[in-house]
């Protein structure tokens, strides 16, 4: 099945174990076997030349929507997968919101199981805080746990009962999962279909303010303070929050959390033209907090790059402003956007691997995120270098709601391999 | 070889030429309301579709009668009523509309930017009709004529806008077109309805008389009625207590001052009867010119040679 591998003439950067050098790496039963000196590894069979690429461990997106089961018109199992290796991730971790909520053992193994099918990257599923992400009533996390999943959240749907938020956190520390959250305060956010700022106010739209986002990331730090446990704060967006995580992090809370490629890319200009490829939870913020989300993605108070790829459907973005879905894609523009980092804001490659891959596989605990001799050969080669242009109708993914459409990109997945196979490009049948 | 755009989304962007080029077309068809016979053939064969998908009786009747005045059909579409309680999207609207061919789209909607996405997908000009709390171009060119009429110019008046400047599309399309032409514009309400965010529009004024003191324009806003609920304001008698243009109030602008309102007005909520009636009030000029701005958009937009290639692209 898997055969034998030579990945040669690349730069290994394995953050986990402290490695950036020119080295060969061999694959042998799906597993990491040898990492040498150039030219040292004795191999007949398949290689990949890797010259002029970097050799990670294998990408993890630890916030995306797959949408099966019950939105499969917008993205399936199969389909959100194939994104995923197109855009050099080995792994994903897909929030609960489908249809049924995956607030049981049998929902989650059914995503795993489609997930098997479909043979492209790893899928590990998040289960729900609440049964039916209805905020109400704790949803049986040891059975979901039991069938895979990796980590509770109530994705898309804020937690705005500080009790239940409290008593998550404590029930979770049962099964060393994390609790990650969507900070959200429902009454502050209200209608808001953006960024509270100038070009709201400009456009007439009604908006978010950073308070509605920051007010409940206070509210859990405060709780996480009492309860202990594990506590990650999703796509964090304002500069409040990332000052209020510093602090957190400074006097030894665990808390973690993650930012968007959009939220350190893109600000709430991007909306003017009424652009519903610009709207998504938590909104663009300005220019100041965009500056802060790289800014904390270097120092590390930010620990992750996560997509929040949200697929939707043609027909629910090419409506009205205040009507269109939440959300966009985002697997298959998200390295070369980090990469953008490194190349004008000072992230190193190393930093760069750590919050797509070292990280996640931390905060998820997985069996992933190092390229150690006896790991999963899940690795994702890098050409840093690889010059496109992003055409939406050619994203893989079954919806093309991105914002970056047209945007040059530099940098793209030249393998992505998952436990020893090449997932891409796609490999012919044999 | 106009020098307006195809379109009339708002009035933000818009240069100072270009808005007294509007007024100066308009001050011209004024003259034809005071004829016998007070109908031009200008749009004869011409067909104007308004689309409202917001109820609205004064904005959609002043441009019937401005698109008849000019001879053009004149199909009125409530679509509040029809494909919306269908279930039809904006863009399947937009497309049937596109397919009869009409000559302009006069367009109101709830939602802010609604005109531009219809103004994509259909193949001839929009005018916007009040979006959302965004714009609401033809108000402010009515106000701006009836200005220009009562005081001979724009540029150095001060004027005062009173009232939900935060949810006021009339306000937006105001402060655009009276900063270009070089007005001074004050805001005045309460702090929910006047945040301090808004403080690069203009000087904000929390306080009624020292918003209008000496002012040469005061321009009433319409308080909505659903302010109430969502704790923008405890209550209408409040409101009123602190905002509502009395003539004592009215003391504090300039003698000459002129009182406006883009109607329906609320007596006794945000104008005072006597204000409302008095002589120092334009609310009915406002009304009059409204028919002349449309006339002169309608003329502008509609009036051209279609545009073959973009009917295509419809």
């Amino acid at each position: 099945m898997t055969q034998n591998l030579l990945i040669h003439g690349g730069r290994v950067i394995d953050p986990a174990n402290d490695i950036d050098d020119q080295l060969d790496l061999l694959v042998r039963d799906g597993l990491v076997a040898e990492l040498a000196p150039p030219s040292q590894i004795k191999h007949e069979g398949a290689r990949i030349d890797a010259s002029g690429c970097w050799v990670t461990p294998g990408l993890i997106d630890m916030h995306v929507h797959l949408r099966e089961p019950g939105y499969e018109y917008k993205e399936t199992v199969a389909t959100g997968t194939l994104a995923a290796v197109a855009g050099g991730f080995t792994a994903v971790a897909c929030m609960a919101n489908t249809n049924p909520v995956n607030d049981s053992g049998a929902v989650t193994e059914y995503i795993i199981e489609r997930a098997r099918l479909a043979n492209l990257a790893r899928v590990h599923p998040i289960g729900a805080v609440s049964f039916g992400l209805e905020g109400r009533a704790l949803a049986e996390i040891g059975e979901m746990r039991e069938a895979g999943i990796v980590g509770i959240s109530d994705d898309g749907m804020p937690i705005a009962d500080g009790a239940l938020m409290r008593r998550a956190l404590e029930y979770a520390q049962l099964f060393d999962l994390p609790v990650i959250v969507h900070e959200e305060d429902p009454s502050l956010a209200a209608n808001g279909v953006m960024h509270e700022g100038q070009t709201c106010l400009h456009l007439g739209l009604r908006g978010m303010p950073s308070a509605a986002e920051e007010a409940m990331v206070a509210r859990d730090i405060a709780i996480l303070e009492q309860t202990g446990g594990r506590l990650h704060i999703a796509h964090v967006s304002t500069v409040g929050s990332v000052r209020m995580l510093r602090d957190a992090k400074s006097r030894g809370l665990k808390v973690t959390a993650e930012v968007t490629p959009h939220h350190f890319m893109l600000t709430d200009q991007a909306v003017l033209d009424y652009d519903t490829n610009a709207k998504m939870k938590p909104p663009l913020r300005d220019a100041t907090d965009v500056d802060h989300m790289i800014a904390a993605l270097v120092d590390g108070t930010v620990d992750a790059i996560a997509t929040d790829h949200a697929p939707h459907h043609r027909d629910e973005k090419e409506v009205e402003f205040d009507e269109a879905a939440f959300g966009i894609v985002g697997l298959e523009t998200s390295l070369p956007l980090g990469l953008r980092l490194v190349r004008d804001a000072g992230l190193s490659p190393n930093a760069l691997i750590r919050a797509m891959s070292v990280h996640p596989a931390e905060i998820l605990n997985l069996n992933a995120g190092s390229l150690a001799v006896g790991k999963p050969a899940d690795i994702t080669v890098i050409d840093p270098e690889d010059r496109w242009t992003v055409d939406v109708n050619r994203l893989r993914s079954k919806s093309k709601n991105s914002p970056f459409g047209g945007w040059e990109m530099v940098g793209a997945a030249r393998a992505t391999i998952v436990g020893g196979g090449i997932k891409w490009p796609p490999q012919e049948a044999q | 070889m106009s020098i307006v755009g195809r379109h009339l989304l708002g009035l933000d962007g818009m240069g100072a030429e270009e808005i007294q080029f509007l007024l100066d077309s308009a001050d011209s068809f004024r003259e034809i309301a005071e004829r016998e016979i007070k109908k031009v053939p200008t749009l004869r064969g011409k067909t104007v579709v308004s689309l409202f998908f917001e109820s609205s009786t004064r904005t959609r009747t002043s441009f019937e009668i401005a698109a008849k005045r000019l001879s053009a059909d004149f199909v009125s579409v409530n679509a509040s009523a029809s494909s919306v309680s269908k279930g039809e999207s904006l863009l399947d609207t937009a497309r049937n509309i596109a397919a009869m061919s009409p000559d302009a789209l006069v367009v109101r909607h709830s939602r802010a930017g609604a005109p531009h996405f219809l103004a994509r997908h259909v193949g001839c000009p929009v005018i916007n009709a009040g979006d959302g709390a965004h714009e609401h171009p033809t108000q402010a060119l009515l106000d701006l004529l009836t200005i220009r009429k009562e005081k001979g110019r724009i540029a150095g008046l001060k004027v005062a806008i009173v009232g939900d400047i935060l949810h006021s599309r009339v306000t937006r399309s105001n402060l655009y077109a009276l900063r270009t032409l070089g007005a001074e514009v004050r805001l005045v309400g309460p702090p929910t309805l006047v945040p301090r965010q808004l403080a690069s529009w203009g000087d904000l004024h929390h306080n009624l008389e020292e918003g209008i003191r000496d002012a040469d324009v005061v321009m009433m806003l319409r308080l909505q009625r659903e302010r109430q609920g969502a704790n923008f304001l405890p209550s209408l008698d409040e409101y009123s207590r602190y905002f509502c243009l009395t003539s004592a109030a009215l003391d504090a602008a300039k003698p000459d001052a002129v009182v406006l309102h883009p109607g329906p007005i609320n007596r006794g909520v945000e104008i005072s009867s006597d204000v409302a009636d008095s002589n120092r009030s334009a609310i009915l000029d406002q009304v009059a010119n409204g028919v002349a701005v449309r006339m002169a958009t309608l003329y502008l937009l509609a009036g051209r040679v279609r545009d073959t290639e973009q009917r295509q692209t419809a």
